[in-house]
Formats: structure tokens, sequence, C-alpha cells
């Protein structure tokens, strides 16, 4: 983690300014957390609950309540799916050798959707015995293997000999989309008031919701996900070359490709389950990282994980300040400004890529 | 030694290599020539391990087959045709993916041997996506000595796979990757290299293999291979080889003689 000296002597050698970044980003996380839990609508100020407890004073059961069962795990929740959607962006575009990709664009995120809903609905038809084992986790299971189903066959019909093409990623992907849409509609069509009443809730996309209960379901799929990172970083720098050349440097391509695979499935599949579709925090956040400090995916990913938390929690922060005392939709907060990004992204490479 | 005996490759149902025999000795240079699609670069990936073939492969040994990717990754080296990035990586970072993990010291200094063996000097900062063709090429190259820096490594040759590696080249560069090549192999190591230009392939290669329909009419030195008799029979064009007696070998295709079918 810590920058060798000599490293900053060779030119064109970005991993000491990747090193300090990271840095940077935990300091920003930090801060950004502090103001997290100190904003909302109840008017709680920490530095003053801090000061009682520092004097010895019990803080009251409203404060307590709002900060640790309220503000925290959303701030937990924050940090958790920011990590998940920006790493998971990053892994994918690795993978795919294309910076375009990213789950929510490309039909990954409306697989894991589709996976949501389907356990939302027909989960009651589930044997009790393994309803009972899944539990809480049911809705994240199926997402997540919505996303790793929709993933895999994405990559397989956009890859040929080793090469992906950036046109039929694009559009397997739109298809893909519409027909996990097209299937979540036939079964919102077939659910009932309770299970329409859940899918309102599931499908509103933000961190209302957030509760510990809802970040343990999450969390099992996510945290592997992210802990399996770093050990991608060298595959996915030597899937850059192209599959054929990944191999002939020494690597394990199928394995790599493998556990890319899942990690993205995982990552997207939890956030989906427990947050609705966010989008834009995949694209965005690696795309500014490699401008920033390259591609390199032994500081990408860490720094993605760093970048794409400290985002969805500010986005968050606005959309609870925005209209308070309600509350805008996350997904909102985050494709209004992704969106912009996204097509300044497309414009500045369309010279650069047979688009 | 690198031997394929009877080497066959089918891909989607067309069979482009048919039973073909191949050696390649280190301290080497050997050319596989013919014309286009003619199987030479369809030989090279076999030989790599990059694509399915039947019949027996070894390299120093090795069944590539059986050999895990780290395992040949320590002993050769593969250049492609042509890599393009998707993401801004600078050229000292391209250099670097082909180093296995070590120290980071003796990897920085390998990279920059490297870069300045390709001519590439001062180049180390700049972005992969941003140079010329022919600039990315010899990036590629310099990853790939990079890979296999010591020619022969604990009593063992290493070996340079090079897909043709001057294609997109200007003469001045052709002769300085050739030079590489031919250097490489003077120190130990084996290359194999697929190749377009007769006149370099005679110049510079101890051994040529002479392709055509997915068959080697010959495989030998350069004199024995580079024949008017075996250029025409595989190029359909009228060829003739001119051995001047200072100057080594030059062969000019016949102007506008397409040989009548």
């Amino acid at each position: 983690m810590v920058a060798l000296p000599f490293a900053r002597s060779m030119p064109g050698d970005r991993s000491a300014r990747a090193a300090m970044l990271f840095w940077v980003l935990l300091a920003a996380l930090g801060l950004t957390a502090l103001l997290s839990v100190g904003t909302g609508a109840s008017g709680v100020s920490v530095p003053q609950v801090l000061g009682d407890l520092w004097a010895g004073q019990p803080i009251s059961t409203r404060d307590r309540v709002v900060l640790l069962d309220i503000r925290l795990p959303r701030l937990a929740m924050g940090v958790l799916i920011g990590a998940a959607l920006a790493v998971s962006g990053a892994v994918m575009q690795g993978l795919f050798r294309n910076p375009l990709a990213d789950p929510g664009i490309v039909g990954v995120g409306a697989g894991a959707g589709l996976g949501a809903v389907f356990a939302i609905v027909l989960g009651g038809l589930l044997p009790a015995s393994v309803a009972a084992v899944a539990g809480n986790h049911l809705v994240s299971l199926a997402a997540f293997l919505g996303g790793w189903a929709s993933t895999l066959l994405l990559y397989r019909v956009a890859t040929r000999r080793g090469q992906t093409s950036v046109a039929t990623m694009l559009l397997a992907g739109i298809a893909l989309g519409a027909l996990a849409g097209a299937v979540t509609g036939i079964l919102v069509y077939l659910a009932d008031d309770r299970q329409l009443r859940d899918l309102t809730f599931w499908g509103m996309g933000s961190l209302a919701g957030a509760s510990w209960a809802k970040l343990l379901t999450a969390a099992p799929l996510i945290l592997p996900a992210l802990a399996l990172a770093p050990l991608l970083a060298r595959g996915l720098n030597g899937l850059a070359l192209g599959e054929a050349a990944a191999g002939h440097i020494g690597l394990p391509v199928q394995r790599i490709k493998l556990l890319a695979i899942l990690a993205v499935a995982a990552a997207t599949g939890a956030s989906v389950a427990v947050a609705g579709g966010i989008g834009f925090i995949g694209i965005v956040v690696p795309h500014l990282l490699r401008l920033a400090s390259g591609p390199d995916h032994r500081w990408l990913l860490p720094n993605a994980a760093l970048l794409g938390a400290i985002l969805l929690v500010l986005a968050d922060i606005i959309a609870r300040l925005v209209v308070a005392p309600a509350e805008l939709p996350i997904g909102i907060v985050t494709a209004t400004l992704g969106a912009p990004v996204f097509l300044w992204i497309l414009l500045r490479r369309r010279g650069m890529m047979d688009l | 030694m690198l031997t394929a005996t009877t080497l066959t490759v089918t891909l989607s149902h067309t069979t482009i290599l048919h039973g073909v025999n191949f050696t390649a000795r280190p301290g080497a240079l050997t050319a596989i020539v013919g014309p286009n699609g003619s199987g030479k670069t369809t030989l090279l990936r076999a030989v790599t391990g990059e694509i399915p073939s039947t019949g027996p492969v070894t390299l120093n040994g090795h069944d590539i087959r059986r050999a895990k990717a780290w395992e040949l990754a320590a002993i050769r080296a593969v250049l492609p045709q042509a890599t393009p990035l998707a993401f801004p990586f600078t050229v000292v970072e391209v250099v670097r993916l082909g180093l296995a993990s070590g120290i980071d010291a003796a990897r920085h200094g390998i990279a920059a041997q490297a870069l300045a063996r390709c001519g590439l000097q001062g180049y180390e900062g700049r972005l992969y996506q941003e140079l010329s063709g022919g600039q990315q090429q010899r990036v590629q190259l310099a990853r790939v000595l990079a890979q296999v820096w010591q020619p022969v490594a604990q009593g063992h040759p290493r070996w340079l796979f090079l897909d043709e590696p001057v294609s997109s080249l200007d003469i001045g560069h052709q002769l300085l990757v050739m030079q590489i090549a031919r250097d490489f192999a003077d120190a130990g190591g084996g290359v194999v290299a697929v190749m377009h230009d007769l006149n370099l392939t005679a110049m510079f290669a101890d051994s040529v293999a002479l392709i055509a329909e997915g068959r080697v009419l010959g495989q030998g030195t350069p004199a024995a291979v580079l024949t008017d008799g075996l250029l025409t029979q595989a190029y359909r064009c009228r060829v003739r080889v001119n051995t001047p007696p200072a100057a080594g070998t030059w062969l000019l295709p016949h102007a506008a003689s397409l040989a009548a079918e």
C-alpha cells in the first residue's frame, strides 16, 4: 500500500500517485461519513451528543435511536453499496476490456432485479424448509443468481475469440435488459396485493429503508466480492492485452473470468436486492480514477471502492436535503449527476473507438 | 527444442493445417513464410498453445498442452500481430504487464532496458493509445522481450514467438527488430517468427519453413527453401532469387507476372 521511493523516479509509473490518492480518498470518506451522520431531518447534533458522552451524561433515547438505528446503518449501507457498485463497474470494464461496460447499462442490473422480483413474487411457492434456510437472504440470493446468469450470457454473446465487441455488448445489453424487464412485468402482473406492496418498497431504490437487518442480508455477498477484487487485479491488467496475450504472460484466464463474473454478480445482485437500481456510480467512478492515476487495477479497485462509497453517501445526503423533510430516491440523484458524465465519456472516446 | 509432429488444426469444420511437421532449435531464428491464408499464423498459434490442435507439440521437452500457463510463460513469450488496448496505460505500464511479480527495482530496470533496446527511450510516460501503430508494435515487442529478458535461464533456452513483427514498421525499424531477434538467438534463445518479407527472412533467418495451403512445402536453410521453384509454387507468381557474390540474398517478385493457373 505504501509507495516505494524509487517508484517516483520512473516516468510513466503512476503507482505513487495512485497510492497518495488512496490515502486522500480514505480521509475524504471519513469526513463524508461524519457529514452523513450529522445530517438529517431530526436535528440531532453529533458534536453535542459526543460532548455529552465525554461529560459522562447519558444520551437521550431519541438521540440514540436516531444515530444508532437510523443514521449509522444508513451510512454503512451507503458505504457498502457505493463500494460494491463502483468495484463491480471497474471489474466488469476490466473483464470486457471496455470502459463503457457497467452492470446498470448492459442489463446485469435488470437481470439481478428480475431475480429479486422472482423471489418476492414466487418465493412463497418454495418448500418451507428451503424458505426457512434462505430466510431474509432469499431476495439477495435470487438477485445474485439473476446477475450471474445475465453477466455470463452477456459475456458469451459479446465475446468472440477472446475479443469483446463494443457494439455487440451494448446491443446485447439492451436486449437482455428488455427481456428481463418483460419477465419482471409478467411477474408484477401475477403478484398479489401484499407482494405488490413489497415490490413497491423494493423498487423505490433508495437507502431509506436501511437497517442493520437489511445490511446483514447484503454484506455476506458484497464483502466477499470486495475481498475478491484485489486477487483479480493482476488478472484484469493482463486481460487488457486480450485473452490470448493474457494467457501467454502466464495468467489463468478462465479462472479470472469466472471469478470476475462471480464478483460482479454478487456485488450487483446484493446492491440491487437491498437498494434497487442505482445507476452510473459503476461507470463514472472508474473513469475518473483512470484519468487521475491510470488503469492499473491494483490501485483502481481499492480506490474505486473508496470513491464509490464517498459519492453514494454524498448522493444520499443530497437526496435527503433537497426536498426535506421528504426524500428523493437516490437513483434520481446519481442519474442526474452521472448521465451527463457518461455522455461526456462517450464524446471524448468517440474518435478513439469503433462505436 | 520446439517440435511439432503431424500437427493438424481444424477450426469451425475447416482444416487449416494438414499434419504439418515443424521444428525450431534454440540458438536459431526460424522463419515461417507463405502466402496470405496459408496457415502461418495458425501454425504459430498452435505451437504456442493458443488454439486447439492435434499431434504432439513439445517445447524444451514440455508437452505444451499439459503445461500450466505460468510454466509456459516462464520459458516463452508471444508477440501478437496487433494489440489494441482499451484503457489508457502508459508505455512503461504496458511493458511491465509482461513481467511476473517480483522485486520492483529489478522490474523497473528490465522494463527500461527493454524499451531502450526497442528504440523507445524517452517514451516511458507516453500513453500507449496515442502512439502510432508501428510504435505500439515496438512497445509490445519490449513487453515480450522483458518477459524472457535472459535468452537462457538456468541452462534452458527461452523462446520468442513473433507474429509478423515488422509488418507495420519502416525499414530502419524493420532492421532494428530483426537484429533484436537475431541477437536473442545468438545469445542462445530460440526465435520463431512469422514473416512476410522474404528479403528480411533471407538476411536474418537460419531456418525457413515454407507453407502453402496448410502444408509445409519445405523446411531448411534459406538457400535450400527460398528457391525459384518452391517460391513460385507457393506464391503462384514467378519469383527469381538473386545471389550476388558479396551481399547475401535478395528476391523480387517478377513484375506483373502472375503464373497462369
